[in-house]
């Protein structure tokens, strides 16, 4: 099967069963989506399908050829400087073990293009997607926020 | 996950014509359409849906998809995703109680893939059906019995429940849909028909059949009448945590008033009952009176007179009542 990640086509020859994370982690060895709980319960594997935020490990591989699939491993720029998410989680400490924080960033850049992050209010629901067993919570609010404001300056 | 046949589907006639072992209705049917798969791929992981086959209708998302508002009502294509229709400007408008029974669904990641036909197919969260280890469950294996008669069902139904199972119904926007009084339309190999929606999920008898779907029949839109009490709804869900979480209770609202006195109610109850459960007893209580506190709990009296409760879930009866309370002295306060 063909899959388009991060703006390049990748073939890959992989059992029908295989979903989309597991393709990503096992095959394409972008491991930064993470399996926390492989069952959409978590939002740790939280990727970008056609710039809308998914979970792959709910998505199988074979049904998305076609689509526009971006992974955290594709969010910064071409000449390797961080996203103004990636750096805001850095400023704000936005994480302690770092396994839900690839989940957490993509959520939180379709976040803000969504505009669901106006109030702090409004991230906490819109971000309750992806859980933070460190308890980084407020942390994650405040780098949103910065981050927000650097992505509306464009 | 057990392997599985992965087909795709052009239009409705191929897919129903794979569909032809998708069974009448059966939680187990050895096809099953794949949509946004948030339940069904679930489901493979954990062993409890073992398909043969799996036909993937996503290809007919750009001709059921589409969000229409008229002055007849909504039309909604089946493979429109709940993202879609809880942010569309005239659904939250016109039809608040639908948006809102999305927008406190699931988590932003779910319902960008979740479409509204398989959100109303969902399945149950009992966590016995949910676990095969358990050997009883006669929603996943028929006369094996029920593990949550005597077990932890704190989060069981108590409404439409019956000896065989008392699964609860875990979605919220088939609440919405049965209190505005909409209707499914179905597509198949035996052509289209179009049902009540409250027709859709079959009562309590045989759990492992849920719904009235033909073989290989698919849902291909939604449509919900328009009437004087869209406006006027709303959807409340209480819940163990703030958000992205199952209802314990919930109540879709939505009235027709003539200043204080009730020309109308229509009630839906979630996280209660065995399936989408309309309270029409309560609604008739209601109707040429003046809404108040009294009014409002004798009808929530009414709808859960009939309750069935088996230990950990006894405190439901009187929580959906106070949910059914607070929802309609909400709406009363409404802008029509």
């Amino acid at each position: 099967m063909v899959l388009n990640i991060n703006g390049r086509d990748q073939h890959l020859k992989v059992d029908v069963r295989t979903s989309l994370l597991d393709a990503l982690r096992e095959h394409l060895h972008l491991t930064g989506a993470k399996k926390g709980c492989d069952q959409g319960q978590c939002g740790a594997c939280t990727v970008h399908v056609d710039g809308k935020r998914e979970l792959s490990c709910l998505t199988l591989a074979v049904a998305v050829q076609g689509r526009k699939i971006n992974t955290i491993e594709g969010l910064a720029g071409a000449d390797g400087g961080l996203h103004p998410m990636q750096q805001a989680f850095i400023d704000h400490d936005g994480f302690q073990c770092g396994y839900c924080t690839p989940g957490q960033i993509m959520s939180a850049v379709a976040c803000v293009h969504e505009g669901n992050a106006r109030t702090d209010a409004d991230i906490r629901e819109y971000m309750s997607g992806n859980l933070c067993r460190c308890g980084a919570y407020p942390n994650i609010v405040a780098a949103i926020k910065q981050a927000r404001s650097s992505m509306e300056r464009g | 996950m057990r392997p599985f046949a992965y087909e795709t589907a052009a239009d409705v006639a191929s897919a129903s014509r794979f569909g032809r072992e998708a069974g009448q209705g059966q939680t187990d049917a050895p096809t099953q359409f794949l949509a946004g798969g948030t339940t069904l791929i679930d489901l493979m992981k954990l062993d409890v849906l073992r398909p043969q086959r799996l036909v993937d209708i996503n290809p007919l998302v750009a001709r059921h998809s589409e969000i229409e508002v008229g002055p007849d009502g909504l039309r909604i294509g089946a493979l429109a995703k709940m993202s879609a229709v809880a942010a569309h400007p005239e659904v939250l408008a016109t039809y608040p109680a639908l948006a809102q029974s999305l927008q406190l669904a699931a988590s932003p990641q779910l319902r960008n893939m979740a479409t509204l036909g398989g959100n109303v197919l969902q399945r149950t969260r009992c966590t016995y059906y949910r676990d095969p280890s358990w050997t009883a469950c006669n929603k996943r294996q028929p006369g094996s019995g029920c593990a949550a008669l005597e077990g932890v069902n704190r989060n069981h139904a108590v409404l439409g429940v019956d000896e065989n199972c008392i699964a609860q119904y875990p979605g919220d926007l088939g609440v919405a849909l049965i209190a505005l009084g909409a209707e499914v339309e179905l597509g198949g190999a035996a052509g289209a028909r179009r049902i009540p929606f409250a027709e859709l999920h079959r009562p309590a008898g045989k759990p492992h059949v849920e719904t009235t779907l033909k073989s290989g029949e698919l849902i291909t839109a939604f449509r919900v009448p328009a009437g004087p009490w869209t406006r006027r709804s709303l959807y409340l869900k209480v819940r163990d945590r703030a958000s992205y979480e199952f209802a314990i209770a919930s109540a879709a609202v939505a009235l027709d008033m003539d200043g204080e006195v009730v020309r109308q109610a229509r009630i839906g109850l979630g996280g209660l009952a065995y399936r989408p459960w309309r309270a029409e007893a309560a609604e008739a209580s209601l109707k040429g009176k003046p809404l108040t506190e009294e009014t409002a709990e004798a009808a929530a009296r009414e709808a859960l007179s009939g309750a069935i409760t088996h230990g950990h879930n006894a405190y439901k009866p009187e929580l959906g009542r106070r949910t059914m309370v607070r929802a309609l002295l909400a709406a009363k306060t409404m802008e029509a």
